[in-house]
């Protein structure tokens, strides 16, 4: 090997190596986009003056811009220029964790004073995910795990990437666009006992079709009757019904029947931290103890990924939320942006209506939460792409976000275009 | 039905009897026994995951755990690799300061997501930082980087891009190396093997066992390097060692992954730290990287770094790419913000740069300043032994060769606090701690065997 050398070295190291690392790279084939970020990709690149994004679910004002809350303006303006000691991190994230935990079992829950709960700070709520299904595969190697059909298409991915099989159980009803309650519990019912659900505790992403609350209680109880392990991953607290505590609802009733959970949560939409990717995991425990002992765990996962979350979004959560003046002037904040997406729901329905469309537009104002699930055919979507500059996945499902008093008449126009021959 | 699960209340009986209508055909009496039997079943309240059991401290973190519950006014963490001052307290950089203030008062700035593979600019401006502002890869598009979470994230993405796509899926990392390095790599589907770095008699480069492994490597296998500044030896090639490692690799197809976690801790200057990679990329041959700013712009928290792959064609770099987005989706979505705004901040203001090179020298040379004393104060103690190693070591380590037996006797009788292996923070010292450091040593050696 070192005889090549002798003459024409450095060509010949170059031309091996080339040989050899052409070849590495062959398989490589292009991936397939992601069919939500790729929509705002397209967005971005395209030039017409009347393109609406209702792509990705990230709040946007009356304007169409994106919104940073006052709170976390405030909560920026005093860690400006501070000192963060490492050793006050520490102690930050556990009062991240708190409060993260005091918004989904209530803050004067027994579970929280008894501590018995494993919480971990992660990067949002794919990170709160992710961290949990490489747990469940790490202590439950041969499960599975059930998903709503639909679901938000990176669960697939995130469960996939921890190589846990997924299943999926019966949840949108197409014809009514609600929920296809009776299938769901069939399905609960099918399933072999002790299986993991993904459960969306409100605001369905993508359909915004939520079980009423009689209707959570009949399935909570059937989880415990099945012995069940139901995880929610809570991306849109507040966002369903303005208020945050009601938002947590299902979640409690779990709880309340002695269900045994894991809670992934989210602020990048009610907290408007996309970027800083915060978000916090917690698993129900049977005493501190063995919280100790599966915190040890999650961490170690975390551990060989990125080793620690970013500080700066903590800080600006934990600040926000260990102040009660912060605290509140969020929670009207997020009354607030729900409101607004309630109000164009309303606006879209009635703009469809008055165009005297032939299809019902009900589920408009019937789902919650940030996304409408319309019911539009993936022609339809792209005929709203390529007309009217209008983008959303092609699943149909459009972030009521992006709508605006603006452009919802040009919405309901094209709209109406687009479906008035049926 | 289980008595157990009804309540006295009548929407609870409500709830009985649609469940009764769904569970019509169930046979619950038999089921009871299956239910009991499995996993995830038990009595109320008793969780699926009682069988967890509590998993090992890290042994770098956990340092810092201990030195934190200890009361003595003495305590000394040599742990973590984290910077401190002559008053022993963490660094915010200045320009760091100055550039979260332009961030914090841009009115136009706003929260959202960045894209899967993170901030543009920094990107670009990260590849230009280590390959150098004129690198014809950069310039013929055969460059990719992403921002992934500091150094941890980038060598994570980049193990588990390697486990999907490369051919070969063993990886050789030095011995020693960084604690969490193999678990990074098995966890990413990766096989991990060893090669000879480190000789303990010397307690400097064992290069010819690091030839002699890397030349029986299988053809095409993945090789962990150092870019400078090892951890935990401190011990670097020289530059004529470095240039035979890059031909051995090369006419091996061994693939070159560097970690890059200390570029400007090595010499103080940036671009001479840089100078093994260079030489990598300057050769026409492929290579990934880990890059983090955590250390040399104080940024630990924020966790904030760059994989770059360095890939023939910009063909093959830009489905790469593509592949290296379907890694990171499901694993967080997109990378943090506020870090990344920082770093692409200062890399591109010719004032901040120059600042940042400043300051960043300053650490280096506190750091040197730092051997210079700990080796004096032990020549003057008399201490047993060669010593030399400690101002030949370069970057945040000393490897002292202490063994674990003497460690513990200095953390319990000196409460010293460092990792078993011997190695200390060096950035962890000052003038002020110097002596009492000396003493523990001093007092290990010559008690302890």
């Amino acid at each position: 090997m070192w005889k090549c050398f002798s003459t024409r070295t450095s060509r010949c190291f170059s031309t091996s190596a080339s040989n050899r690392t052409l070849k590495w790279w062959d398989r490589v084939a292009p991936a397939p986009k992601d069919p939500i970020t790729s929509v705002t990709e397209a967005f971005l690149a395209d030039t017409s003056p009347t393109k609406i994004n209702l792509g990705v679910g990230a709040y946007r004002d009356d304007e169409g811009k994106p919104v940073v809350l006052q709170c976390v303006k405030e909560a920026e303006a005093k860690i400006a220029g501070c000192d963060f000691l490492e050793s006050v991190s520490s102690a930050v994230s556990s009062k991240l964790v708190e409060e993260s935990v005091k918004l989904v079992y209530g803050k004067n829950s027994d579970i929280i004073k008894e501590g018995r709960f494993a919480g971990v700070q992660a990067l949002s709520g794919t990170g709160a995910c992710r961290l949990f299904a490489e747990f469940q595969r790490r202590f439950y190697p041969e499960s599975q795990i059930y998903m709503t059909d639909p679901t938000w298409s990176n669960h697939h991915n995130i469960w996939r990437d921890a190589l846990v099989p997924e299943r999926t159980f019966h949840y949108y009803h197409p014809d009514s666009k609600g929920l296809d309650f009776s299938a769901l519990l069939d399905d609960v019912k099918n399933a072999p006992d002790g299986s993991f659900f993904l459960l969306h505790p409100c605001a369905h992403n993508p359909t915004g079709v939520d079980p009423t609350e009689e209707q959570w209680r009949e399935i909570s109880y059937l989880f415990k009757v099945k012995n069940h392990f139901p995880f929610f991953d809570m991306a849109y607290q507040g966002f369903a019904s303005g208020d945050l505590d009601r938002d947590a609802r299902s979640i409690q009733i779990f709880v309340e029947d002695g269900n045994v959970i894991g809670c992934a949560q989210s602020f990048a939409k009610n907290m408007g931290l996309y970027g800083h990717r915060v978000g916090c995991l917690n698993v129900l425990c049977n005493d501190a103890k063995q919280a100790v002992a599966i915190k040890s765990q999650l961490q170690q996962i975390a551990r060989a990924m990125y080793s620690s979350p970013p500080i700066h979004g903590i800080l600006l959560v934990s600040g926000i939320l260990s102040d009660p003046n912060m605290k509140a002037l969020w929670v009207k904040e997020v009354k607030a942006m729900a409101n607004r997406i309630q109000s164009l729901r309303t606006t879209l329905r009635k703009s469809l209506e008055q165009l005297s469309s032939p299809l019902n537009w009900e589920h408009i104002t019937n789902q919650v939460g940030m996304f409408c699930f319309s019911g539009l055919t993936p022609e339809q979507v792209d005929r709203l792409l390529r007309e009217f500059h209008i983008y959303m996945t092609l699943d149909g499902r459009m972030s009521m976000a992006g709508v605006t008093t603006g452009n919802v008449s040009y919405l309901a126009n094209a709209i109406h275009e687009v479906t008035k021959f049926g | 039905m289980n008595p157990e699960l009804a309540s006295p209340s009548s929407s609870s009986d409500r709830r009985i009897s649609v469940l009764a209508r769904h569970l019509a055909g169930v046979e619950m009496d038999s089921k009871n026994d299956s239910i009991s039997a499995f996993p995830t079943s038990g009595s109320d309240n008793n969780s699926v995951f009682s069988h967890v059991v509590r998993g090992p401290e890290d042994p770098i973190l956990g340092v810092t755990v201990a030195y934190n519950k200890d009361p003595s006014p003495v305590k000394l963490n040599l742990g973590v690799g984290a910077y401190r001052t002559e008053e022993g307290k963490p660094l915010v950089l200045n320009v760091v300061r100055k550039a979260e203030l332009l961030l914090v008062n841009d009115r136009s700035r706003v929260k959202e997501y960045l894209p899967i593979t993170g901030l543009a600019e920094f990107n670009k401006l990260s590849a230009k930082l280590m390959f150098g502002a004129n690198c014809p890869a950069i310039q013929e598009n055969r460059v990719t980087t992403v921002q992934c979470l500091s150094g941890t994230g980038s060598l994570r993405v980049g193990a588990e891009f390697l486990a999907k796509h490369y051919l070969q899926r063993t990886i050789y990392i030095p011995q020693p190396t960084w604690g969490n390095h193999p678990k990074i790599f098995t966890l990413a589907g990766l096989s991990v093997k060893t090669y000879r770095y480190y000789d303990p008699a010397t307690r400097g480069l064992n290069f010819q066992g690091l030839v002699e492994d890397l030349s029986s490597a299988s053809s095409g296998a993945i090789v962990l390097l150092h870019a400078c500044a090892h951890n935990p030896t401190g011990v670097d090639p020289t530059f004529q060692q470095w240039e035979q490692i890059r031909k051995l690799m090369r006419s091996k197809g061994l693939m070159p992954f560097f970690d890059s976690a200390y570029q400007g801790f090595a010499s103080g200057n940036l671009d001479a730290d840089a100078q093994p990679v260079r030489m990598f990329v300057a050769d026409g041959g492929e290579l990934l990287l880990a890059q983090s700013y955590a250390k040399n712009m104080g940024l630990y928290g924020e966790r904030i770094g760059a994989l770059s792959i360095v890939c023939k064609t910009a063909d093959v770099a830009a489905r790469v790419e593509s592949q290296l987005k379907l890694v990171i989706r499901p694993m967080y979505s997109n990378p943090p913000i506020h870090g990344a705004s920082i770093v692409a901040a200062i890399l591109k203001n010719r004032d901040l740069y120059n600042e940042w090179t400043i300051e960043l020298k300053a650490m280096a040379d506190r750091i040197i300043s730092m051997r210079q004393k700990l080796f004096e104060a032990l020549r003057a103690r008399g201490t047993p032994g060669d010593w030399s190693h400690i101002v030949k070591q370069i970057g945040m380590f000393t490897f002292t060769g202490l063994n674990s037996k003497q460690v513990s006797f200095m953390t319990k009788e000196y409460h010293i606090y460092m990792t078993s292996d011997g190695r200390i923070s060096m950035a962890g010292l000052s003038s002020k701690t110097v002596p009492h450091l000396a003493d523990a040593i001093h007092a290990a050696v010559k008690q302890v065997v």
